[in-house]
């Protein structure tokens, strides 16, 4: 798929991956074998019908395409940009075997654009059930489980504590790799179709608890996600310039900092940028980092900075996926790998001038099955640096749990939620997505939201019993 | 979209607007705030609770313009519109019957520090309140403050109105006097006036509590942008508090991460004057 050349996009926030047009996507389409027994279907969380909708497109049937791909999955747009199709359907496509997987990530991503474009297959609800549904987040896993339950009828009500709906794919994913009109796209077009309500500036655990919810509405989802950032125990991290990606990535994303001062939220970046971690998160935090001192450098002429990514493991245990690691090296990221931050150093003015690291080894397997890093005594050294972005994961927002007694949670702060059906400890109320896992992809949370919709749908038909 | 029902203009930078906000007015309590975003460019700013009708849905804003946000919402008028506003957010003030209490509100802090009075008073607490400004001109709610004090002083910073000095000059006086026993001090207002009250109450070993206003974008513990850093460790401003125990606060810390941003709002307030004063051009110009 054609992309935006690294040395022009790491400067602007345009998305990298410039999408396939009709013609190469039949063309691609022509290479799907239409196996009897679908690995990619298998590969798939939500199960989409990968080889009907490639036949499609193939046939050049673009209505019909979308019709197979909405069977299974109503944000096409999104799920095409952000899934990790290497380890999913692309990593059990038969030609992975013989040579390159079928781009099914890319054909889902064009399918989706074309009925944003089209409107050809407007989901469509069920007759009234007149069962209340209430859904608590509007990200991935609230998103699907809303859609599902709106199509079978049900009166869906999403509370979202934020100033508008999308989660993570909003205040997270940057707008190069998931632009924000794609994913509103998505969302208005659902919303419009199928009549949810979706109240904004609503903090379940504050305006309104869960023990509320459950008077007014006949079943709860809490799809609530992962969103309490996580910072080192060194000294210095209470410093002017240190700060989490998550408040990064809201003030650039969400806040649209990059448009600053026409949006009002700034963005404070130095020359010189640590970001430490190695998921998908850092990648995002580093890549935004570079964009934003491109943009800055034009605003106060200021000469190109330097962006670089702090990781604790080598290479091959990096978390992020391949794609978004590539990209951010292509882009002139510069990593520190087998390396650990042990303090960030201020200046008098109390903000950080520099990061003490120290170098790791590896060591034996530790319980994730990744050789553990190992400090090496006296390898201590410093970099200067302006800004220390830290990306070590989240967990979930403990405010839902507030006046929601039986609603129990593991010691990670995770929701105890049954895996197949969704059905917390407490009665009626259901959740998914990284309030249950935590933190974990896109795709993962709409599978959870999927699932639990299907259980809540029975529950609300009285066939699965409570 | 939230409407503006009524707009009181308490002095030249310090206004009050009651909000339209079943949502957050049905569960709020003294001690808490809100998240407020003006429009689709707007930044989210805390703006703290300084009253609320749960009946009427309705609360009640007190905001000193300062910057561009607090600014633009002062050119707002009854019956326009604020694009967000949350709430209620972080803890409620405790409150019970804790005896004799001190209760300190320092400029745009009276707003908060009233409903925290109001609820301590009717708990059966003995209030003595102290409020105070640089001048005449922004102080206000004295008499709403009277009403809910068994005692009350008022500086001001010139002596324009009322005792000439700051708060800590009569809390000093009370402490020393030890004519009772003072359970619990209450202070909100400007960082480094809670920051003398916290050391002036330190020496009596009087409980001190000071409500934070930092820095925040989503104010439910999402960013972490306002951490304050405590004897224990950081915490966040808008979950864990926004009321803290004044006598563990680092506040060098705290007053420097408040001003770390202080360049680029006077490049939003001077790109946004310039694009104000284009439009009312404009406006003009329409009208002719």
């Amino acid at each position: 798929m054609p992309e935006q050349d690294p040395k022009i996009r790491s400067a602007n926030f345009e998305e990298v991956a410039l999408g396939y047009d009709e013609a190469t996507a039949r063309q691609e389409a022509e290479r799907c074998l239409q196996c009897k027994k679908p690995g990619c279907t298998v590969g798939c969380p939500v199960g989409v019908r990968i080889p009907e909708f490639i036949l499609a497109v193939r046939e050049g049937n673009m209505p019909k395409a979308v019709e197979e791909m909405k069977v299974k999955n109503n944000l096409p747009a999104i799920c095409g940009r952000v899934c990790p199709q290497e380890v999913q359907c692309e990593g059990k496509c038969i030609l992975t075997k013989k040579g390159e997987a079928v781009a099914i990530g890319r054909l889902e991503r064009f399918v989706g654009d074309y009925e944003l474009a089209h409107r050809t297959c407007p989901l469509t609800a069920a007759p009234a059930t007149g069962k209340k549904i209430a859904v608590v987040g509007t990200g991935p896993a609230g998103l699907t489980c809303a859609v599902d339950l709106a199509r079978e009828g049900h009166k869906v009500t999403m509370f979202e504590s934020l100033h508008g709906p999308g989660g993570v794919l909003v205040y997270g994913i940057p707008e190069f790799r998931l632009p924000k009109k794609v994913v509103f796209g998505e969302i208005d077009y659902a919303v419009e179709c199928l009549g949810i309500d979706v109240r904004n500036d609503h903090v379940v655990g504050r305006s309104i608890s869960l023990n509320e919810l459950l008077e007014q509405y006949d079943a709860v989802f809490l799809g609530t996600g992962a969103g309490l950032p996580s910072f080192m125990r060194i000294p210095g991290i209470n410093l002017n310039g240190v700060m989490s990606a998550n408040e990064f990535l809201t003030r650039v994303n969400l806040m649209k900092g990059y448009l600053f001062p026409d949006y009002t939220t700034p963005v404070k970046l130095g020359k010189k940028v640590a970001v430490v971690g190695g998921g998908n998160v850092a990648m995002d935090a580093a890549r935004c980092s570079q964009r934003m001192q491109a943009v800055q450098a034009k605003q106060t002429g200021a000469g190109p900075g330097e962006v670089h990514i702090i990781y604790r493991r080598s290479k091959e245990e990096v978390p992020a996926r391949a794609e978004e690691f590539h990209h951010a090296i292509e882009e002139g990221i510069i990593c520190d790998l087998l390396t650990n931050p042990v303090e960030i150093i201020g200046d008098e003015s109390g903000k950080v001038s520099k990061i003490r690291c120290i170098r790791m080894e590896l060591g034996e397997p530790d319980t994730s099955g990744r050789r553990k890093p190992v400090p090496i005594a006296g390898s201590e050294f410093e970099m200067e640096m302006d800004t220390v972005i830290f990306a070590l994961g989240t967990s979930p927002n403990p405010l839902v749990f507030v006046d929601a007694d039986g609603l129990e949670r593991t010691k990670h702060g995770t929701a105890v939620a049954d895996d197949e059906s969704g059905r917390t400890r407490k009665r009626r109320v259901w959740a998914g997505g990284d309030v249950v896992s935590g933190a974990a992809t896109v795709i993962s949370a709409m599978g959870a939201g999927k699932r639990a919709a299907a259980d809540m749908h029975k529950f609300l038909k009285d066939e699965a019993p409570w | 979209m939230y409407k503006i029902l009524e707009k009181q203009v308490l002095s030249d930078v310090v206004k009050l607007m009651v909000i339209e906000a079943p949502h957050i007015a049905q569960r709020a309590k003294a001690g808490q705030f809100t998240i407020v975003r003006i429009d689709e460019q707007g930044e989210r700013i805390p703006l703290t609770i300084a009253d609320y009708d749960s009946k009427a849905g309705t609360i009640t804003i007190i905001f000193q313009e300062v910057g561009q946000s607090t600014m633009h919402l002062g050119t707002l008028n009854v019956g326009d519109s604020i694009a967000s506003f949350a709430g209620p957010l972080g803890h409620p003030t405790e409150i019970e019957n804790f005896g004799t209490v001190i209760c300190t509100g320092g400029g745009v802090g009276i707003a908060p520090i009233y409903p925290i009075a109001r609820a301590l008073k009717q708990a059966g607490n003995k209030v003595i309140s102290i409020i105070a400004a640089r001048n005449k001109d922004l102080l206000f709610w004295e008499d709403k403050m009277r009403a809910v004090s068994d005692e009350i002083h008022v500086c001001t910073d010139d002596g324009s109105h009322g005792r000439k000095g700051v708060v800590t000059d009569p809390l000093k006086e009370i402490l020393e006097s030890k004519k009772e026993n003072i359970a619990k001090i209450w202070a909100i207002g400007p960082a480094i006036m809670m920051k003398f009250v916290s050391l002036t109450t330190k020496p009596f070993n009087v409980p001190t509590i000071v409500s934070l206003n930092t820095i925040m974008i989503d104010g439910t513990g999402m960013c972490g942008g306002c951490r304050v850093l405590l004897d224990e460790g950081a915490k966040f401003v808008c979950v864990d508090g926004p009321e803290f125990d004044g006598h563990k606060v680092d506040w060098s810390s705290l007053m420097s991460r408040l001003s770390y941003y202080r360049d680029e709002e006077k490049a939003a307030l001077e790109h946004w004057k310039e694009h104000k004063c284009k439009l009312d051009k404009a406006i003009a110009e329409g009208g002719r």
